[in-house]
């Protein structure tokens, strides 16, 4: 086999891949509802806000760090933003919602950044803090509750449709709104920056080995502070998408939806010791744990047992993946063996 | 007197009351192959520090090719041509080899945007240095040691290198991997860069360099040219005392053996091993890195299961399924890399040694005694003369000699019958390894039955009593140790 065809195996997407075929194959036969295409659409619908908060933590992962701060960041942009447009009765498109929404995710971001960058505190310990501020922020200081009406622009972008897919049998249509566009932007603007930026390589190479990385003139301090930035802004604009998706901001619905992020991250071959993962990796795991939240109701599965079945494709990705590096390292203590 | 790349005189540095460096001079030749020896501690490590800029000496002069160093900074080090290969290799193992190779010269370029032509350019640039062949898109972390060094070579080679300072590093190699690595030396000493080799390898001393200088305290003991340098005189500048080595007789034999082995199997690792160990012994296994030695030491403490044989202790058959079961019949094990299976490195040195036998340092079998546990620890620092000032110290702060003797004290106060040691004194320094193969034979002496699983031949041959060689799993041949040649050895080996 030629050298690029084999690194490709010994990778975690195409097995990933597989599993979502196989997944998608199971659905069709049981329910014939899978290859139609509104559930199509509908997916990809459902990829949008949680596949954009998984680009966030797929940084965060990738410098050696992590983030579990992004729900609570994202409802408190999400709300006072929302919350200010309609006070101030703000008729215009939704271009002015999502810049607020990424200088204040900016902000945020920077209070991560500053601890976990400039102080070198573990992040996870200061982003499960900075979690609590945001709510506390969210619900004391604001007083959040639940906003039935958004404003104007934010309420139309989130139902004008990019693309309209419908099920001739049953008449069901579903559409994608113009949030997926959003979706594509920040898929690309990671996909160049982690490549073809020294920036994005910096990344890479802290999360690889931190000293060398300082060694090598990266200047460590000030690209996790930078990233953690993004990750905030990213957070933020996917807020705004949750919001103009569901026509109506509920501040608290958006917590508690980093673990199921993480695990799809980590299901797609990124690594918590941070460094190693791709992109397609990192969406791919997140799309797998969508579709099977998505999937139990076509499966005939209760919904009450949703998260046994989430737990239970998480448990297997990762023991696929783990037999997986197992055995490539087999391989190679063979191969060093041989070398000596 | 020829001239000279680098000359750092009189070079003085302390941290807090510790006075590192006291007064030491170095002088590298261009393009000659120098070697900086002397134990852990001397300040080997420290003086490279400040020739790189990582440390600023608090006096001394430098001069490094005819030019007076001031105060010196990691940049005007590596702007002047002077390169570190540390032993980690400061490597990026989740990238490419051409990333790996690359990007220092990139990230120094001041450019915003990567441009993987130009990062294919330099790394072929680099590689194309020392013909050293590799695929530039493999990841490093796929790599063996060897190649890592070379990566980490290669990319020292793109600043222009005057001097390359290499810090121990045949340390992780095979022996044919360190062939290689002394052809690349030669090879850019021929396009005249100096190499400055720390290492305490005597042999290794003796083979590659031109010149030596060795630290002791921090201070300057010796240098010169190798030509003018023998074993005794080497180990006499590094420890500041001088050794007899004495070689092992048996003499407490006991009548029946302790521990044997009867067509000991493990698929793929080793094949029908059998052997008897008497008490008073000391055995040798030695054989090739992939020979099985390691499995059959890791069997026989059962870190690894064997597929079919039996082990009988004291004439009974066990079964050792696990090291629980090996300690329960005083069986243990000192493995190749104490440092981290053997030791909890963060720990205190007294928790370390008490680790095994904690169960027993109780009141009532429930409460932890703490004057027992103190007691203990005592008796074992001052008979292993393990040199700390505390024994409530981290076992990081003391040297690999020191810490070896940790491992050998948790084994000890067990109270064992049969004691295996795989490599027992890699990456320890002369001083330290002769004391702890006088501790071995003392143990010996009183009756303990020991394995030494080692490719040290003469280590082997002065401490074993007998000596059986492993080749491709199966044991091969058996020495009296008292009539045996390393060559003898290496033969049946190969």
């Amino acid at each position: 086999m030629n050298n690029s065809v084999k690194r490709l195996f010994r990778s975690n997407e195409p097995y990933i891949f597989l599993i979502i075929v196989i997944l998608g194959i199971a659905v069709q036969i049981r329910s014939g509802q899978f290859f139609t295409a509104n559930n199509i659409v509908d997916l990809l619908s459902a990829l949008i806000v949680p596949g954009m908060f998984a680009l966030g933590e797929f940084l965060a992962l990738i410098a050696g760090g992590i983030d579990v701060s992004f729900p609570a960041l994202a409802s408190l942009s999400a709300y006072a933003v929302t919350k200010l447009l309609l006070d101030r009765e703000y008729q215009g498109n939704v271009f002015l919602a999502f810049v607020i929404a990424a200088l204040i995710g900016a902000v945020l971001g920077a209070l991560n950044g500053l601890l976990i960058g400039y102080l070198n505190l573990n992040a996870m310990i200061v982003t499960l803090g900075t979690s609590s501020i945001f709510q506390g922020i969210m619900q004391g200081t604001l007083r959040a509750n639940q906003l039935a009406a958004i404003p104007a622009g934010m309420k139309a972008f989130g139902t004008t449709a990019l693309f309209r897919g419908s099920n001739a049998e049953t008449g069901i249509s579903s559409m994608l709104p113009m949030t997926f566009l959003v979706f594509v932007a920040v898929c690309i603007v990671m996909y160049l920056l982690l490549r073809y930026t020294i920036f994005g390589r910096g990344i890479y190479a802290i999360g690889g080995n931190p000293a060398s990385a300082h060694a090598a003139g990266f200047n460590v301090r000030r690209t996790k502070f930078l990233m953690y930035i993004m990750i905030g802004i990213i957070a933020s604009l996917s807020g705004i998408c949750r919001v103009c998706m569901m026509q109506q901001m509920h501040p608290t619905n958006m917590l508690g939806m980093e673990m199921n992020i993480i695990a799809g991250v980590v299901l797609g071959g990124v690594s918590l010791i941070g460094g190693r993962g791709t992109l397609t990796g990192c969406i791919l795991g997140t799309f797998l744990i969508v579709l099977v939240e998505n999937s139990m109701i076509l499966l005939g599965i209760p919904t009450t047992w949703s998260n046994v079945f989430v737990g239970l494709v998480i448990l297997i990705g990762v023991s696929v993946s783990a037999y997986q590096t197992m055995h490539v390292r087999r391989a190679k203590s063979m191969n060093t063996k041989e070398a000596a | 007197m020829a001239n000279s790349l680098l000359k750092a005189e009189h070079i003085k540095i302390s941290f807090g009351n510790v006075h590192a460096l006291r007064d030491v001079s170095l002088e590298i030749r261009p393009g000659e192959i120098h070697c900086l020896a002397g134990e852990n501690g001397c300040g080997k490590s420290t003086i490279v520090k400040i020739i790189t800029g990582v440390y600023q000496r608090d006096g001394g002069t430098i001069e490094f090719a005819g030019k007076e160093f001031g105060k010196i900074t990691p940049i005007d080090a590596i702007n002047a041509g002077i390169q570190v290969i540390y032993q980690d290799f400061s490597l990026f193992p989740n990238l490419t080899v051409e990333e790996n190779l690359a990007l220092n010269t990139e990230v120094a370029s001041g450019k915003k945007m990567i441009h993987w032509k130009k990062v294919q350019e330099i790394a072929r640039e680099a590689i194309s240095k020392t013909n050293f062949d590799i695929d530039l898109k493999a990841k490093v972390e796929a790599l063996t040691v060897a190649q890592k060094q070379m990566v980490a070579i290669s990319r020292a080679l793109m600043y222009n290198a005057k001097l390359i300072i290499m810090d121990e590093p045949t340390t992780a190699l095979t022996k044919k991997e360190v062939k290689a690595l002394f052809d690349v030396i030669l090879q850019l000493k021929s396009q005249g860069i100096a190499i400055l080799f720390i290492s305490h390898k005597l042999d290794e001393v003796f083979e590659i360099s031109d010149r030596f200088t060795i630290f002791r305290d921090g201070k300057l003991v010796a240098t010169g040219n190798t030509k003018e340098l023998d074993d005794k005189k080497f180990t006499f500048y590094m420890t500041g005392r001088e050794f007899e080595d004495k070689k092992f007789e048996a003499v407490h034999i006991s009548e029946k053996p302790v521990l044997e082995l009867d067509g000991l199997t493990m698929e793929g690792a080793f094949q029908d091993v059998s052997f008897r160990l008497h008490g008073g012994e000391i055995l040798g296994i030695t054989g090739l890195l992939d020979s099985g030695r390691t499995e059959l030491g890791l069997a026989m403490f059962g870190m690894r299961r064997a597929t079919s044989g039996r082990i009988l202790r004291n004439g009974e058959p066990v079964v050792i399924a696990n090291p629980g079961d090996a300690i329960r019949h005083k069986i243990g094990y000192v493995p190749e890399d104490r440092l981290s299976e053997g030791l909890f490195l963060p720990r205190s040195i007294g928790d370390n040694i008490i680790i095994s036998e904690i169960d027993k340092l109780t009141r009532n079998k429930i409460i932890f005694d703490l004057k027992k546990r103190d007691a203990e620890v005592a008796k074992w620092v001052q008979e292993l003369e393990i040199k700390t000032p505390d024994p409530g110290n981290a076992s990081t702060t003391l040297s690999g000699g020191n810490q070896q003797r940790i491992v050998l004290a948790k084994w000890l106060a067990c109270d064992l019958d049969v004691l295996i040691l795989n490599g027992p004194t890699v990456g320890v320094d002369i001083g330290s390894k002769h004391d702890i193969h006088n501790i071995l034979q003392k143990l010996a002496g009183n009756g303990l039955a020991v394995i030494i699983i080692s490719d040290d031949l003469p280590e082997v041959i002065q401490n074993c009593s007998r000596v059986l060689v492993i080749r491709s799993g199966r044991i091969v041949k058996e020495f009296q140790s008292r009539d045996v040649s390393e060559q003898l050895i290496v033969d049946a080996m190969m």
